[in-house]
């Protein structure tokens, strides 16, 4: 069988056998934890809790009033410490709640319910989503409810659960395939039903074949749902790569997934969306992957927000004597960290520590135009040009040059023989770009 | 963990070929090629290769201490540049006009549009190009292979256009003929190609469209009129088409960015090399092939820009 797939792309190491046999352990519920007010992308959250207060898990501590938001809740309960600049994972640092536990009161946890498909609204199931806190967990953690929330004139027809975990190293949304199996299924099954779409596939990448067998088996009598198998390539995970290689559709340029009657959601949020509509749980946890040959016992944790990321690698055994780099995410768009204080947030998908035989940092030399990049961009642009308008700063020029599609997979950096940082000079050139239009008005 | 975290931006992993390591493969796929040379041309073929070698990179370290520019001997390219030029030099060739081909390779093929990456023109094809503007007779005389003393001939090719004589395949695959030090031993050459595919430090699309070209015109002409126009066969294994197609023409620097690009740049090349064969005054063509297709590059990466993904209009 001829496994789908997208064009171009790369064929990275992914070590993933590291972390991928064992089950999700629960990390130990933390002293602390660090609550930024901003977790996703849209507005930022303004805190509804003052120092000193008493809060309880899951409640309610941060909200926005804007459509692309999500809330911020309480992963422990305990008291308001301060609020105020703490470090950030992504951003460097940002407004955060720091919660201390209060080791005397018992966390409150959330008995399952019930979901009946035929009687769900989907009013509801957004209000409920929204309410949650409910992101992307694969990594962008754009909100849940708005990707739930199609404009009438673009109507959804296929939800995509994407089960592809390209990044090299990740194994979280392998284990969560594995272990919560039916509220993956059920979680696709309210997602079509709120959108109103007639069918669902779940894109599993060949490398998981327990989890596409065990998939195939629990939908065997689901006719509207389809399990696929795609090939083992980076970024097979990427919406627009995912819907190319599943459907055959292209998203236009600058344009949205529903934009070709598609809402892409990860395994990970599926499950969350099912316990935010069926337990009332907001998002307080996730599965997180702690692995790379710098932590002496790699694995998969369930991790309350929050928790400083030193709490957790030493859920995972600590540091090893020669770790070098800290990396929130995967080795191929993960975000580098200067420290252990950063808090575990919504998109925290892994905690990566790399040795230093593992992690590459050679010297640059100049580009010899042998296009490699050019010939595994994902999205068929050219990097070269954006290396060589960020170094003259022709920022105009790179618009014409379509900078703006990038997806920063990094394909193009990782294939580079020269070893120039092209993501770099792309993040560059996107930042420059905007404040230029933004300026213009 | 020992110190500071290192900070850097995604990708954290990257693939293991490095520049130098390509240009090193590179290099290393021309062993067969020198070792054929030197076993046909004896001593002048290696003390040719020596002296082309260290004028290319004494040139490359020169030139960039008088511009005060960090040294990149390391990267390999001067000397693959040096190595390239020698196996398109006549054996005979006086070791000074080696030198000094070497040196106006690097300086006026690579040096003066800014060094490695910069250059329109390949090199070892623009020092050699020098040479046979400035010592015509020198660059077209040739000697029999395998002699300690040197019996003058013509090349295989100038033999089939001016008296019609076709030399052995066996000859040609093996390189007993007469021609440049790298041209002559086809076999070599094609292992050195097989290797850099292998490897993926060379992209086919050249090579093929370059060769696949030759073999498609030299067999319609062939067709039309056998008794004059060589067979196709003799035509990819003459010559130094296959230096060219294998380790000239699919020089990263200088070729197009763009998959469709390559197949045109090599299209061109092919279409060239059979013009000036055919009906030119030169009996080879390979060399100014690549040079005006060189030429044409950012014409053609220009008008072979890939439609971004989302891009095409419905």
């Amino acid at each position: 069988m001829r496994l789908k797939s997208f064009k171009q792309g790369i064929h990275p190491g992914y070590y993933k056998g590291l972390s991928e046999n064992g089950p999700i352990k629960k990390c130990p519920s933390p002293k602390k934890v660090i609550i930024p007010l901003s977790q996703h992308t849209g507005a930022p959250c303004k805190p509804l809790v003052e120092r000193k207060d008493k809060v309880e898990r899951g409640q309610k501590i941060g909200e926005a009033d804007a459509f692309i938001t999500s809330p911020v809740h309480s992963s422990i309960t305990g008291t308001v410490k301060s609020i105020d600049k703490q470090p950030h994972p992504v951003s460097g640092s940002f407004d955060a709640v720091i919660i201390e536990r209060d080791e005397s009161i018992e966390e409150k946890e959330w008995e399952k319910g019930v979901i009946d498909l035929e009687k769900i609204s989907a009013d509801e199931v957004r209000k409920k989503v929204r309410e949650a806190g409910i992101v992307g967990l694969g990594g962008a953690a754009f909100p849940a409810s708005v990707k739930i929330s199609p404009p009438k004139e673009k109507p959804i027809d296929t939800i995509i659960l994407n089960g592809c975990e390209c990044e090299p190293y990740l194994t979280a949304d392998h284990r969560i395939m594995l272990e919560y199996t039916d509220d993956c299924i059920l979680g696709l099954k309210v997602i079509m039903k709120t959108v109103g779409a007639k069918k669902g596939i779940v894109g599993i990448e060949a490398n998981k074949m327990d989890a596409f067998k065990l998939f195939l088996e629990k939908t065997k009598d689901e006719g509207n749902i389809d399990v696929e198998l795609l090939e083992v390539k980076y970024p097979e995970g990427a919406e627009k790569m995912l819907i190319k290689a599943l459907l055959s559709r292209e998203v236009p340029a600058g344009g949205l997934p529903m934009d070709v009657g598609v809402v892409v959601h990860n395994v990970g949020t599926a499950v969350s969306i099912v316990e935010a509509v069926r337990d009332n749980k907001p998002l307080i946890e996730r599965v997180v992957t702690v692995t790379g040959k710098g932590v002496n016992n790699p694995g998969n944790f369930m991790v309350a927000i929050g928790t400083p990321f030193s709490d957790v690698i030493e859920a995972a055994g600590g540091l090893k004597d020669n770790a070098v780099k800290v990396i929130m995410g995967g080795p191929l768009m993960g975000i580098a960290q200067s420290g252990l204080d950063v808090p575990v947030v919504k998109g925290t998908s892994g905690i990566l520590v790399l040795t230093a035989d593992e992690t590459d940092i050679e010297e640059e030399v100049n580009c010899i135009r042998c296009a490699r990049c050019v010939d595994h961009c994902p999205m068929y642009l050219i990097p070269t040009e954006f290396v060589k308008f960020a170094r003259g700063e022709a920022w105009e020029r790179m618009d014409s040059v379509n900078i703006m599609d990038c997806i920063e997979c990094g394909s193009c950096a990782f294939v580079c023989p020269s070893k120039i940082p092209i993501v770099q000079y792309i993040k560059l050139g996107k930042l420059a770009l905007r404040n230029l239009k933004s300026k213009k008005g | 963990m020992k110190g500071n975290l290192i900070i850097s931006v995604s990708p954290h992993q990257k693939e293991k070929p490095s520049t130098p390591a390509v240009m090193r493969g590179v290099i290393y796929a021309l062993i067969p090629a020198v070792i054929a040379s030197i076993y046909y041309f004896k001593l002048r073929a290696f003390l040719l290769i020596i002296v082309c070698i260290a004028g290319t990179v004494f040139t490359e370290a020169i030139f960039q201490k008088l511009r005060r520019k960090p040294v990149t001997l390391y990267d390999g390219s001067a000397l693959l540049t040096g190595l390239l030029l020698a196996l398109v030099l006549p054996p005979t060739l006086p070791l000074w006009t080696g030198f000094l081909g070497a040196v106006m390779a690097i300086v006026i093929g690579k040096q003066i549009f800014g060094g490695l990456g910069h250059n329109i023109f390949n090199p070892a094809l623009v020092g050699r190009a020098f040479l046979m503007a400035s010592f015509p007779v020198m660059l077209t005389t040739w000697i029999k292979p395998g002699l300690f003393d040197a019996v003058s001939t013509a090349t295989p090719l100038s033999m089939m256009k001016f008296d019609h004589s076709v030399t052995s395949t066996l000859y040609l695959l093996l390189g007993n003929t007469g021609g440049s030090l790298g041209e002559t031993c086809a076999v070599a050459l094609i292992l050195g190609g097989i290797f850099l595919i292998i490897k993926k430090y060379m992209d086919w699309r050249i090579p093929l469209s370059y060769l696949g070209t030759v073999f498609i015109l030299s067999l319609i002409l062939y067709l039309i009129k056998p008794g004059q126009y060589a067979t196709p066969r003799f035509h990819l294994l003459s010559g130094g088409l296959m230096l060219g197609a294998l380790f000239m023409a699919t020089d990263p620097v200088t070729s197009p960015i763009t998959k469709k690009g390559r197949y045109i740049f090599g299209i061109g090349c092919g279409v060239l090399v059979i013009i000036i064969r055919t009906w030119g005054g030169l009996p080879e063509g390979v060399m100014y092939s690549i040079l005006l297709m060189n030429a044409f590059t950012p014409l053609i990466n220009r008008y072979t820009v890939p439609v971004q993904f989302g891009g095409r209009k419905k």
